[in-house]
């Protein structure tokens, strides 16, 4: 599952920018993923320039198998 | 006297460069125009390295002092092996304030008559009969619909209007440039030169820029490919390491983030009721980067059509049709050319960057001609460079 360290996020929407589905959702200062939808591709997690999303399923994270 | 008026002729989805440019020419052209901005404030936060040249700014305004933090005239470009190549501009280029400039711009709009709505998020568009009719969302925690012959995606790199219709507007991971920017103080910047530094070890399928904004303060951010942050190291690393290496004492002012999208322009611009503008259609040059006035470029190709259509015709695809023509007309085919550039760059090493730059900086300074460089640059093989420079001097 995406997480989000909203705390972190500067909500820029380079996430929604790239992701396949139109799962993520970013307003002013909030965002949210919707996990219905989500197909967790992990693209959104390579793309933040800040780190405020991951993976927390370690099987499909490309980036914590590597 | 928005919350009362039901429908406009247009509604314009963001309040960036492209929307408010949009807004302007749309209005001036005698239609009723409400642009929606999410954000409390037009302009903020600032998510650019604010490059601009003159000739660009030109096309749409004589450049006001109180936009300008910085004249540009020199341009440096700094290989992996530290080699510096560094020439004259053959233009002006300028640094923006772009809190400023973004405000002025959609001042300008309102003044052509445009209402100008913040705090306004739009959340979804309505279709009718396969039409774009409105668009839907919250205004302060209170919900809105709004009619509109023409309803304008300008929502930036974020953009989900064009999805909601069913275009395909999402950013290929590799052509996502993820971005990540510190405005610093307390440095010593030559005030009057663009800095680009090309390197996988700096910015991977990117490139770090130093854009001053005065003598002591500078825009320095880096932007690498999402095909590289896949690795896992990300935007902010790369910058935190070379600002730890360059200018270790830098007093750190505004941070940036923000993607830019460096994507082919979206086949398809318009559909019934809707046209995208900017970001949201794709428009940036994807060599540089630049997407300030290749955005305002596409809002205004797009409220030319948009008026003419209304006048005289309608919303149809058919009739809103002329802007995506004009588009590949006028800015299209150098973008396709230069998205073709940007992907030979992708594929040049480290090793290929310095070779180009050592037989550059072999030539003595002052006998820098771009033909000159053009010669070297074919010699060296890829000829290609002599096109980067020239885009990099061109924004
Ligand atoms: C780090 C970085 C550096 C850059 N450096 C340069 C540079 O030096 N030179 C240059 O020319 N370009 C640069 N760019 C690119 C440039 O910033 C953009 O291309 C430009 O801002 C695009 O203008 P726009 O009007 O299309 O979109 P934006 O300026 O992004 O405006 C879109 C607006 O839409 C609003 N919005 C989004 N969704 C909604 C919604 N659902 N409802 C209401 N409002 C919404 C957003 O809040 C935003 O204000 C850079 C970009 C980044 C990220």
């Amino acid at each position: 599952m995406i997480e989000i360290a909203e705390n972190k996020c500067d909500f820029c929407g380079c996430c929604v920018g790239v992701c396949p589905v139109n799962c993520i959702e970013v307003k002013e200062a909030e965002i949210s993923v919707d996990h219905d939808i989500c197909i967790d591709c992990d693209i959104c997690v390579y793309v933040c320039p800040i780190e405020v999303l991951s993976q927390t399923d370690p099987r499909k994270s490309s980036k914590a198998a590597a | 006297m928005w919350k009362e008026q039901k429908e406009f002729d247009c509604i314009v989805v963001g309040g960036g460069p492209a929307g408010s440019t949009f807004a302007r020419v749309a209005a001036e052209g005698g239609l009723s125009v409400l642009l929606l901005e999410k954000d409390r404030d037009i302009g903020v936060p600032v998510r650019c390295g604010e490059a601009v040249s003159d000739a660009g700014l030109r096309i749409f305004h004589e450049p006001d002092p109180r936009w300008i933090a910085s004249t540009i005239n020199r341009i440096r470009l700094i290989a992996p092996n530290e080699t510096v190549v560094e020439f004259d501009l053959q233009q002006k280029g300028y640094i923006l304030d772009r809190r400023i400039f973004d405000y002025d711009l959609a001042e300008y709009a309102s003044s052509a008559g445009a209402q100008i709505v913040t705090k306004a998020y739009v959340d979804d568009i309505i279709i009718e009969n396969d039409r774009v009719v409105g668009v839907k969302g919250t205004h302060v925690g209170e919900r809105f619909e709004k009619r509109a012959k023409i309803v304008v995606g300008a929502d930036g790199v974020e953009s989900r209007v064009g999805r909601w219709a069913g275009l395909k507007t999402t950013v290929k991971l590799k052509n996502m440039e993820c971005g990540f920017q510190k405005t610093v103080t307390g440095i010593d910047v030559d005030e009057h030169m663009f800095e680009f530094y090309l390197s996988k070890k700096w910015a991977p399928g990117g490139y770090l820029w130093v854009f001053p904004k005065g003598k002591n303060k500078a825009n320095i951010g880096v932007a690498i490919s999402g095909y590289y942050a896949k690795d896992g190291k990300s935007a902010q690393k790369f910058l935190d390491e070379f600002l730890a290496w360059k200018y270790p004492k830098a007093s750190v002012l505004t941070t940036v983030v923000g993607g830019i999208p460096i994507d082919k322009t979206v086949k398809q611009m318009v559909m019934d009721g809707l046209m995208l503008v900017g970001d949201a259609a794709h428009t940036v040059n994807p060599v540089t980067g630049g997407g300030i006035v290749p955005g305002m470029r596409s809002g205004l190709l797009a409220a030319e059509t948009a008026v003419k259509a209304l006048h005289n015709g309608g919303p149809a695809r058919k009739n809103l049709a002329a802007y995506e023509k004009e588009w590949h007309k006028i800015g299209g085919k150098n973008h396709e050319r230069f998205y073709r550039i940007k992907e030979t760059i992708f594929r040049f090493t480290d090793d290929d960057l310095n070779r180009i730059a050592d037989g550059i900086s072999a030539v003595p300074t002052d006998d820098r001609s771009l033909l000159k460089l053009f010669s070297i640059a074919v010699r060296k093989k890829p000829s290609l460079l002599f096109d980067v420079i020239r885009v990099f001097a061109g924004l």
